[in-house]
């Protein structure tokens, strides 16, 4: 399938679905911080606070570090594209789109890889102590949550015969309802994945800046302004993007399946909102009753997703559920 | 993928939770909870052979739901815990192999029973042949729980969880065994544990500690 041969409607509705991810992903962290300050009975920050994090962090002027190289101010561009990227690759919204054919689900864990060794190699440019050991920590944390994310994958996959994310959203919200013990399994799977991997607390706290605990924002030290700003949009978005990946591997009800039009996004896009929201108070719920994890810890938490992966895969092959 | 009947289903979703109850105890290191955890169990046993009997109409598979219920799921979790509570043994110590090793040596033990009952499956006859894999499964991460322990109350409860294991690999290849078996098992069973009961306050008592490692020493003493 060449892009060539897609009509420009069909681009244009592309277009949309990648404005709204980017407009959307901002607001899908502020809502989660709402519902932790609610849970944790405290006054919630606005639900736009990210947002104006994100301009004011763009009207001011970008410092960079003595020793930084080109990768340092690269880094968060090739981030922040590769996040867009693959929003335009994960059906979201609808399953037959432009980009969403260009690339499998395999092929999706990679293009986060990219994004996760190029943000570890920012971090380590400068040559600060915190930045390194951010840098360490991200890459032991996503080498042991690729795996798991990667046997999610191939349980939905086999379920389903292809490894195409739209296919398989297609394949499961056309079936009929059934109890399936192994997609259970990979749920919880993913859900582990999903915590570890956008820093959320069981392994990371997102709002911490206290040195020895952290590791997403310690990587993040030495950026500011707009540099930040990226980076800041790109971890909203990567957010978004593993919710939307759950969506389409558990819930794939409400996406457009059939032709796609501006106007089929119209039924879609609330569904996603509807989603998103449940989805946003469901982590704030995770994070508010659990405690965050001795980094040594985090290696148990991955193993842990991994054998319910792998389990949903054995119980799979075995059970045929 | 063909739909199965919604009772099929339950119970291909009783066996797989079984399978996951069985790693959850082998990773859990609070006695309290591992014997909780074998509450859990038996309650999902209770509901397979439930589930079972009304749907082939076997009616001996009621008694044996009663049995599990009283004697695994109501007496010898409610045993373990006076045990627990007399004998102060809250923790087990550190297990032989680190909890991500464990879990990893389980897979590889659920693949090897999986290929183990391939062919055995492909003889039975019965609608929850595919049970039979679990089955094994259960028994041998149970097996696997037993060697990677130092306190001999995880012991026990690993001794229950393979009992538990074997009866769903029974009702799984011929629904159920004979009730005269059954019962004698069931017997079995519970006079064990009453018995090691008895055990742990003589080990505890020569010890000061549960830890089995120390019967080992026990030649030299004389």
């Amino acid at each position: 399938m060449s892009l060539v041969a897609f009509k420009p409607l069909e681009l244009l509705t592309q277009l949309i679905e990648i404005l709204v991810a980017l407009a959307v992903a901002p607001l899908l962290t502020g809502w989660v911080n709402q519902c932790r300050a609610w849970l944790a009975n405290r006054r919630a920050p606005s639900l736009w606070l990210p947002y104006d994090n994100i301009r004011k962090l763009f009207e001011k002027e970008a410092v960079l570090a003595a020793g930084a190289s080109p990768l340092f101010r690269v880094a968060p561009y090739i981030v922040f594209a590769t996040m867009v990227l693959a929003a335009g690759i994960i059906p979201s919204m609808g399953t037959r789109l432009p980009l969403v054919a260009a690339a499998d689900a395999i092929a999706l864990v990679g293009l986060f890889a990219t994004a996760r060794v190029f943000l570890s190699l920012a971090a380590m440019d400068v040559g600060t102590a915190f930045g390194t050991l951010g840098a360490r920590r991200e890459m032991m944390v996503g080498f042991l949550a690729e795996p798991a994310l990667l046997m999610v994958i191939f349980v939905a996959s086999l379920i389903s015969a292809t490894t195409a994310l739209p296919a398989i959203a297609e394949h499961l919200a056309t079936q009929s309802l059934g109890l399936y013990p192994s997609l259970a399994f990979t749920a919880v799977a993913f859900t582990l994945v999903l915590l570890a991997e956008n820093a959320r607390i069981p392994v990371d706290n997102p709002a911490t800046h206290l040195e020895l605990t952290m590791i997403h924002e310690a990587m993040l030290l030495e950026y500011s302004a707009r540099h930040l700003a990226l980076m800041e949009w790109a971890s909203h978005l990567r957010l978004f993007n593993y919710a939307c990946i759950g969506f389409a591997l558990f819930i794939p009800w409400g996406v457009a399946t059939g032709t796609v039009g501006p106007l089929a996004l119209a039924f879609a896009v609330p569904v996603l909102a509807a989603k998103l929201v449940l989805a946003g108070a469901g982590l704030a719920l995770i994070e508010t009753v659990s405690a965050k994890l001795r980094v040594m810890r985090a290696p148990e938490f991955l193993a842990t997703a991994f054998l319910f992966a792998v389990l949903g895969l054995l119980v799979h092959v075995l059970l045929r559920a | 993928m063909l739909t199965a009947p919604l009772d099929l289903q339950l119970l291909n979703a009783c066996a797989a939770l079984l399978l996951l109850l069985s790693f959850a105890m082998l990773s859990q290191r609070r006695i309290v909870s591992l014997v909780n955890l074998l509450i859990v169990q038996g309650a999902v046993l209770t509901c397979a052979t439930l589930l079972l009997a009304w749907r082939t109409g076997q009616s001996h598979l009621y008694v044996s739901a009663a049995l599990t219920l009283g004697l695994k799921v109501v007496f010898l979790p409610w045993l373990l815990h006076r045990l627990i509570r007399r004998l102060e043994v809250y923790w087990d110590t550190e297990p032989l192999l680190n909890v991500s090793g464990t879990m990893l040596v389980g897979i590889l033990t659920v693949v090897f029973a999986f290929a183990l009952a391939q062919p055995i499956t492909q003889l039975a006859a019965t609608t929850m042949r595919s049970g039979i894999g679990i089955a094994i499964a259960v028994v041998l991460l149970a097996f696997l729980m037993m060697i990677t322990r130092r306190k001999a109350m995880s012991q026990v409860v690993g001794f229950l969880s393979m009992e538990n294991g074997l009866f769903f690999g029974a009702m799984s290849a011929t629904y159920g065994m004979p009730m005269v078996v059954e019962l004698g098992i069931a017997l079995d069973v519970l006079v064990a544990v009453l018995v090691l009961g008895v055990f742990f306050f003589q080990i505890r008592e020569q010890f000061d500690s549960l830890d089995l490692h120390h019967l080992e020493s026990l030649r030299e003493r004389q």
